[in-house]
C-alpha cells in the first residue's frame, strides 16, 4: 500500500496488463507456434527440408536481391534525401510527401503496376528491350520490385540527421582546406553511417520479407525466380504445413539475425562516435 | 589577396559562394538526378496505374465497380479495417501509457517486442494463424465440432491483418509521451482530477495528432495487407475476398483493366493517406516541440 502510494497517475496494472495480455495473444504465442510446430520434426527431417535444392535457390534469391537492393536504395537515398534537406525547389514539398508512396501503396498494386510498367510492352520495358534488357519474370524484376519498397526507409532516416548536422563541423572542414567533396566523403559520410545502417537494415528486413509486389513481376520459376515467402505459400497450398513451417523458421532466425547484427554494429559505433 | 576591401567582401553573404554551399551547377545535376530516380520509381507507377484503369473508357471502369464481387470485396476491406485499426489503437494508447508514464524494469525488452511484427513476414503472419486455428493446429477439433470457422474465414482475415498492422499506433503514441513526459497528469491528479478525467482532458487533447497519425497509417496497411490476408483467407469469391485479393484474382483472370480499375481505387486511397500524413505531421511536430519547449522552460 505504501509502495503504491507513491504512484499519483493510475492505471498501471491496468494498462500494463492489457498490453502484455494483447501482446502474447496477437503475437508472441502465434509466433511460438511455429517454433512448436518445427520441434515435432526430426533435425534430419528439418534439414532436409530447408537445404532442398529448390529452398537453397529461394535463400539465395531472396536474400541476395533483398541486399543488392537495399544497397543501392543507400546510393539513391542519400541523393534524395541530400537534395531534400539541402536544397530549394520548385514542388520541393509535393516530392517530399511523394517519396513515403511505396508506404502509402498497397503491395498488390505496386505488384501488377510495375509488372505492366517493365513488360516487354509496357511504358518503360519497351525501352528496354531493344538493349536486351528484359525486367518483368526475371531476377531483375525481383530486385526493382523490391528497390521500390525499399527506398522510403533509407531517406527518412537520413534526411532528418542531414536536417541536424551543425554546419560549423563543414566550416571548420572547409576552413582546414577541403573541397566539397572531401567534406562530403570524410565529413559527412561517416557521420551518416548510423543513420544509413540502420535504414538499410529496415529496407533489407521489410524486403526479404515481401511478397505481394514481388510475386506480379517475378514469374515465379521455380529454382530461378521463385522467393522464398511464395515458396512457403506454395508449401502451404499443397498442405504441406511442416515444410511450409521450417522454412518459416529459416526466414525468422535469418531476418533475426539480421536484426541483432546490425544492433551490434549500431551500439559498437554508438560506442566510438561517444569517445571522438 | 591581402587587400582589406576584398577581405570585408568575400565575408559578406553577397553574390560570392559560401565555402559550405555546392556551385550552382552541381546543385542542378543533383536536383535533376533525384527528381529523375523519383520520376521513374515513384511519379510513372502512380499514373500508369490510373492510365491502365482507364484504358477501356469510362464505362468499362465504372461498369467494375458495379460489379457485386468488387462491391462485396470493398464491403469486407471497411469491415476488416473496422475492427482491426481500433483494436491496435486501444493497445497503442495503453501500451504508451504503461511505458511513458511509468517506470519497470524490461521496458525496452516491450518496446522490440512491440516493434517485431514489423519484422515477420507477412505470409509468416498469415502463417502462424493457419498453424494456431486451421487445420494442423491444437483447436482445429473445438472448431470443427462448434462450426466456428476461423481460417478460411473473416476472423482469420481480421487476426492476420491485426497482427501486421500492430504497431503503428504505438510506436507513434509511444515517443511522443514520453517526450511529454508526466508533470501536466500529475498535476492534474493533485488538483483532483480523477484517472479517466485526466486521460481525457489532459493527455488525449496532447496526444491527438500523434494518434491521428499512427491510425492513418495503421488503416493505410490494414486495407492494402496482401500477402497475410491472401495466406488465410482461401480466396472465396465474393466471402473472403478483400480488395487487394480481388485485384490479384482479376488480374489472374486476364482481366488486366478491370485488376487496374480497383488497384486505382487504392491508388486513390493511398494518395489520401499521402496527404492527410503530410498535414497531421506538421501539426505533430509541432505538438512535439511545444512539449519540448515546455521541459526546457
Amino acid at each position: 500500500m505504501a509502495r503504491k502510494s507513491l504512484r499519483v497517475l493510475p492505471g498501471f496494472r491496468l494498462t500494463l496488463g492489457y498490453t502484455l495480455l494483447y501482446l502474447s495473444l496477437i503475437v508472441l504465442i502465434p509466433l511460438a507456434g511455429v517454433f512448436v510446430k518445427t520441434s515435432a520434426l526430426s533435425w534430419e527431417q528439418f534439414w532436409h527440408i530447408v537445404t532442398a535444392p529448390r529452398a537453397l535457390a529461394s535463400y539465395r534469391l531472396s536474400f541476395g536481391a533483398s541486399f543488392l537492393a537495399a544497397l543501392a536504395n543507400v546510393f539513391f537515398g542519400i541523393l534524395v534525401a541530400w537534395v531534400l534537406a539541402r536544397y530549394h525547389f520548385f514542388g520541393k514539398k509535393i516530392v517530399d510527401a511523394l517519396v513515403d508512396l511505396p508506404f502509402a501503396l498497397p503491395t498488390a498494386v505496386a505488384g501488377i503496376t510495375l509488372t505492366a510498367l517493365y513488360a516487354p510492352n509496357g511504358w518503360i520495358g519497351r525501352w528496354l528491350a531493344p538493349l536486351g534488357i528484359q525486367v518483368a519474370f526475371t531476377q531483375l524484376g525481383v530486385f526493382i520490385a523490391l528497390m521500390f519498397i525499399g527506398l522510403p526507409f533509407i531517406v527518412r532516416t537520413v534526411q532528418p540527421v542531414l536536417e541536424d548536422l551543425d554546419p560549423e563541423i563543414e566550416e571548420a572542414a572547409a576552413s582546414l582546406g577541403a573541397n566539397r567533396w572531401q567534406t562530403f566523403w570524410r565529413v559527412i559520410l561517416p557521420m551518416l553511417y548510423p543513420a544509413l545502417l540502420t535504414g538499410f537494415s529496415l529496407a533489407f528486413a521489410r524486403a526479404l520479407g515481401e511478397y505481394g509486389s514481388v510475386i506480379f513481376i517475378a514469374g515465379n520459376m521455380p529454382m530461378k525466380t521463385e522467393i522464398t515467402p511464395l515458396l512457403i505459400v506454395t508449401k502451404l497450398e499443397q498442405f504441406d504445413y511442416a515444410g511450409a513451417t521450417a522454412l518459416a523458421v529459416v526466414m525468422l532466425v535469418g531476418s533475426f539475425v539480421v536484426l541483432l547484427a546490425v544492433n551490434l554494429l549500431q551500439w559498437r559505433s554508438g560506442r566510438h562516435l561517444a569517445q571522438v | 589577396m591581402g587587400d582589406t576591401t576584398t577581405f570585408f567582401r568575400a565575408a559578406r553573404p553577397g553574390p560570392h559562394r559560401r565555402a559550405t554551399a555546392e556551385s550552382p551547377w552541381v546543385r542542378w545535376l543533383l536536383i535533376t538526378a533525384a527528381l529523375l530516380v523519383l520520376g521513374i520509381f515513384l511519379v510513372v507507377p502512380l499514373v500508369s496505374v490510373f492510365a491502365e484503369a482507364l484504358g477501356k473508357g469510362l464505362g468499362f471502369y465504372f461498369r467494375t465497380f458495379g460489379n457485386p464481387l468488387t462491391l462485396s470485396a470493398i464491403k469486407l476491406t471497411f469491415i476488416v479495417a473496422g475492427i482491426s485499426v481500433p483494436l491496435n489503437c486501444i493497445f497503442g494508447v495503453a501500451a504508451a501509457w504503461a511505458i511513458a508514464k511509468f517506470d519497470f524494469r524490461g521496458k525496452n525488452l516491450l518496446i522490440t517486442l512491440i516493434d517485431l511484427p514489423f519484422s515477420v513476414s507477412p505470409i509468416i503472419a498469415g502463417l502462424i494463424y493457419v498453424l494456431l486455428f486451421g487445420a494442423p493446429g491444437p483447436f482445429w477439433g473445438w472448431l470443427y465440432e462448434h462450426n466456428v470457422k476461423i481460417i478460411f474465414a473473416v476472423p482469420g482475415i481480421v487476426l492476420a491483418t491485426t497482427f501486421v498492422t500492430f504497431p503503428f499506433v504505438a510506436r507513434e503514441l509511444i515517443p511522443l509521451m514520453q517526450a511529454q513526459g508526466r508533470t501536466e497528469e500529475e498535476a492534474a491528479r493533485v488538483l483532483g482530477a480523477s484517472g479517466w478525467q485526466t486521460f481525457w482532458r489532459v493527455t488525449l487533447p496532447n496526444i491527438k495528432w500523434g494518434l491521428l497519425y499512427g491510425v492513418i497509417l495503421c488503416n493505410a496497411r490494414a486495407m492494402g495487407e496482401f500477402g497475410a490476408v491472401s495466406v488465410v483467407s482461401g480466396h472465396i469469391r465474393g466471402v473472403t475476398n478483400t480488395i487487394p485479393l480481388h485485384i490479384e484474382i482479376l488480374y489472374n483472370d486476364y482481366n488486366t483493366t478491370g485488376a487496374f480499375a480497383v488497384a486505382s481505387l487504392l491508388a486513390f486511397l493511398g494518395l489520401v493517406t499521402l496527404v492527410l500524413k503530410t498535414w497531421v505531421e506538421r501539426k505533430k511536430e509541432a505538438a512535439l516541440q511545444a512539449a519540448e519547449t515546455d521541459l526546457t522552460a
